[in-house]
C-alpha cells in the first residue's frame, strides 16, 4: 500500500489543494482510535466521567505536548493510570 | 561526488538518533499485539508486511474488535496516504530509478527515514547515487523495527492482563498527534474526528474507522478554504 504510494506517484500529479489537505491527514485520521480508546469500554458502552483513563489521557497530553517525546507520552500516561486503578 | 558506501553509511548515521524513539515504539507494538490476543507469528508477521508501528497497531486492534478485513485494510491505506506526499516529494530525486528499484525504496521509506534522507538530498542535489542514503537510513530503521517488535512480542506473553496494556493503544497516538493542538485549524478537525467517531462507533463492520476520517478531511477542506 504505502509501496505504491511512493512508486507510482509523479510529481505532478498532486495539487497544491490536494496536498494542503493531506496535511491533515494525521489529526484526521487518529482521533478515531484515541476517543474509542479512551471513552468506550471493552464491552461497547460510555465510561463514567471518573474514569481512570480520562486522568492518563490528560496527564499524557500535558507530558507529551511539554516533552514532545512519544516515549515519555505513552510511559506517563500508563503509569498514571495504573496509579489509579492500584492504589486509590 | 561522494561513492555508494559513503552515502550509504550517512544514511545509517543520519537515522541513529532516532533509535531511541523507535526501539522502544517497537517493543510497544510488539507487547500490544499480543496483548490484543493475536499469536506472536500474526503479530511478527505484520512487523514485515506492513512495517509501521501505527498501522500495525490499528490493523491488529480493528481485526481484534471483530472489523472485517477489508475495513483494517482501508483504514491502514488512510493512515498512510501521507505517504502520497513523500512520494511526490521524493520522486523528484529518483526519477532515473527503475520502477523494480523504486518499489524496493518506497518499502524502506517510513517517517523518519524520509524526514532524514529528504533533508540530505535537499542539501545535495547533485550528487548521482542519493538512493543510497534511503537505502541506509531505511535499512537501519527496518533492521531495528524487526529486533525490538520481537522483543516486544517476548515481552508481551509474559504481561498480565490486568494491567490494561491496552491503553496504550489511545495514548500512542495522543504522542503521534499532541504537538498540533496549538494550531486551531488542526483542532478542529480533531474534535470533528473523535466525535464523529464515537457518534459512528456502532454502525457495522467498525465502519467509523472509515467514516469519521472522510468526514474531518471534509471538514478540513473546509477550513483550508476559509483560511484563504
Amino acid at each position: 500500500m504505502r509501496m505504491t504510494m511512493v512508486a507510482l506517484v509523479d510529481r505532478h500529479l498532486l495539487g497544491e489543494r490536494v496536498k494542503a489537505v493531506l496535511a491533515y491527514v494525521p489529526s484526521a485520521v487518529f482521533p478515531a482510535i484515541i476517543f474509542p480508546g479512551i471513552f468506550i469500554n471493552d464491552y461497547g458502552t460510555f465510561i463514567e466521567m471518573n474514569d481512570p483513563k480520562i486522568f492518563g489521557a490528560i496527564v499524557a497530553i500535558l507530558v507529551g505536548y511539554f516533552s514532545r517525546n512519544v516515549i515519555a507520552t505513552i510511559i506517563s500516561g500508563l503509569f498514571s493510570y495504573w496509579i489509579i486503578i492500584f492504589l486509590l | 561526488m561522494l561513492s555508494k558506501k559513503q552515502i550509504f553509511t550517512k544514511g545509517i548515521l543520519a537515522v541513529a538518533p532516532h533509535m531511541f524513539s523507535v526501539i522502544p515504539f517497537g517493543i510497544v507494538c510488539g507487547a500490544i499485539g499480543i496483548e490484543l490476543g493475536f499469536s506472536p507469528i500474526l503479530v511478527y508477521a505484520m512487523s514485515i508486511i506492513i512495517f509501521g508501528g501505527a498501522s500495525q497497531i490499528v490493523f491488529l486492534q480493528l481485526l481484534s474488535g471483530g472489523a472485517s478485513a477489508l475495513i483494517a485494510v482501508t483504514s491502514v491505506g488512510v493512515i498512510n496516504s501521507r505517504h502520497l506526499l513523500y512520494g511526490a516529494v521524493l520522486s523528484e530525486y529518483l526519477e532515473k530509478l527503475s520502477f523494480i528499484k523504486k518499489l524496493l525504496i518506497s518499502y524502506l521509506v517510513v517517517d523518519q527515514g524520509f524526514a532524514e534522507s529528504n533533508k540530505f538530498f535537499q542539501k545535495n542535489k547533485n550528487e548521482t547515487h542519493l538512493h543510497y542514503h534511503l537505502l541506509g537510513s531505511g535499512g537501519t530503521l527496518w533492521i531495528c523495527w524487526q529486533i525490538s517488535t520481537l522483543a516486544g512480542i517476548i515481552l508481551g506473553s509474559f504481561v498480565p492482563e490486568e494491567l490494561g496494556l491496552k491503553f496504550a493503544v489511545p495514548l500512542t497516538f495522543i504522542a503521534i498527534v499532541v504537538q498540533d493542538i496549538k494550531k486551531l485549524d488542526h483542532v478542529i478537525v480533531m474534535i470533528t474526528c473523535g466525535l464523529s467517531s464515537l457518534l459512528f462507533f456502532d454502525a457495522p463492520f467498525k465502519s467509523y474507522i472509515i467514516i469519521s476520517p472522510i468526514i474531518a478531511l471534509f471538514v478540513a477542506a473546509l477550513v483550508l478554504r476559509l483560511k484563504k
